[in-house]
C-alpha cells in the first residue's frame, strides 16, 4: 500500500524549471506553456478529475520541493481570506482579464497597429527588459509578442507562488491557482448532475 | 484507545492533491476533482496530510 516509489510524473518539476530557464534564452519557448493551460482543461473536461493538479503539475512539485525539501517555507496557515471562494474566484477573473488584455495586445501587434515590445511584464506592472531572449521570429511579430505575454503570465504566477510558498505552506499557490480553481469549477459542473450528494 | 482520523472540510478543500501525495497509506483520493476524501478504514491518523494541506482544511478528530 505504500506509495513511496516515485513515478515518472513525480519528476515533471524538471520540465517546469526547464521552461522557466528556456525563457531566458529564447522567448519563443514560452509557447510551450500553453500545455500547462490546455492539458488541465482537457483532463477536467473529458475525465472530470483534477488529475493534472493531483499528479502532473510541475509547478506545484517545484514549490513542494523548494518549500519542503529545501525548507524555504515558514509552513504557516494561509490567511482565511485567501482561501475564501470570493478571493479565489476574484483572482481567477482578474487573471483572465489580464490574460485577455495580453491577447488583445498580441492581436494589435499581429494586425500591425502596434510595435513588438521585447519586455516581460512582471506582476502586471513591472516592465523588465528582455530583449536578449529575442532573436527574431520566422512569422509575424505577433508570434513573439504572444511569447513575451505568455511568459509574463508564467513568470508572474511563479513569483506570486514563490512568495506565498515562503510565507505559508509550500504549495500555497494551489489555493488560488486560476487553473486549479477553474478545473475544480469544471469538475463541479460536470458532477453536479451525476452526483446529487451534498458537497 | 481513541483513534484519530483525518477529517476534511470539503467546502474549502481546493482538491490540489497535496494530501494524497504524502499519505503513506494511500487513504486519500480525489475521485471527482471536487474535494479530497479519506478512507477511514485505511487512515492511521498520522497527520501528514494535515501538515501538508496548503488550505489547512484537514484536522485530526477522534473517532470511536
Amino acid at each position: 500500500m505504500k506509495n513511496t516509489a516515485k513515478k515518472w510524473y513525480d519528476y515533471l518539476w524538471v520540465v517546469s524549471l526547464t521552461y522557466l530557464i528556456l525563457g531566458f534564452f529564447n522567448i519563443l519557448f514560452a509557447w510551450l506553456g500553453l500545455l500547462c493551460f490546455f492539458i488541465p482543461l482537457i483532463i477536467s473536461i473529458t475525465k472530470g478529475s483534477k488529475a493534472y493538479c493531483n499528479k502532473y503539475c510541475g509547478r506545484g512539485q517545484l514549490f513542494a520541493l523548494a518549500g519542503g525539501r529545501f525548507g524555504l517555507s515558514r509552513r504557516k496557515d494561509i490567511p482565511k481570506w485567501m482561501k475564501s471562494s470570493g478571493f479565489r474566484y476574484g483572482f481567477l477573473l482578474f487573471f483572465f482579464a489580464m490574460f485577455f488584455l495580453m491577447l488583445w495586445n498580441t492581436w494589435l501587434v499581429f494586425a500591425g497597429a502596434k510595435d513588438l515590445r521585447t519586455v516581460v511584464t512582471l506582476l502586471w506592472t513591472l516592465k523588465l527588459p528582455w530583449h536578449w531572449a529575442y532573436h527574431g521570429t520566422l512569422f509575424s511579430d505577433g508570434v513573439a509578442q504572444f511569447a513575451f505575454g505568455f511568459y509574463s503570465v508564467m513568470l508572474t504566477s511563479t513569483v506570486l507562488g514563490f512568495v506565498t510558498m515562503l510565507l505559508f505552506k509550500p504549495r500555497s499557490w494551489c489555493v488560488y491557482c486560476p487553473m486549479g480553481t477553474m478545473t475544480q469549477l469544471i469538475c463541479r459542473a460536470r458532477n453536479a448532475a451525476s452526483a446529487p450528494k451534498s458537497l | 484507545m481513541p483513534k484519530r482520523k483525518a477529517v476534511i472540510d470539503t467546502r474549502t478543500c481546493v482538491a490540489c492533491g497535496c494530501c494524497m501525495k504524502v499519505c503513506p497509506r494511500s487513504a486519500i483520493t480525489i475521485p471527482r476533482g471536487i474535494c479530497a476524501e479519506v478512507d477511514v478504514a485505511l487512515c492511521v491518523g498520522c497527520g501528514k496530510c494535515a501538515q501538508e494541506c496548503p488550505t489547512s482544511v484537514i484536522t485530526l478528530e477522534v473517532k470511536e
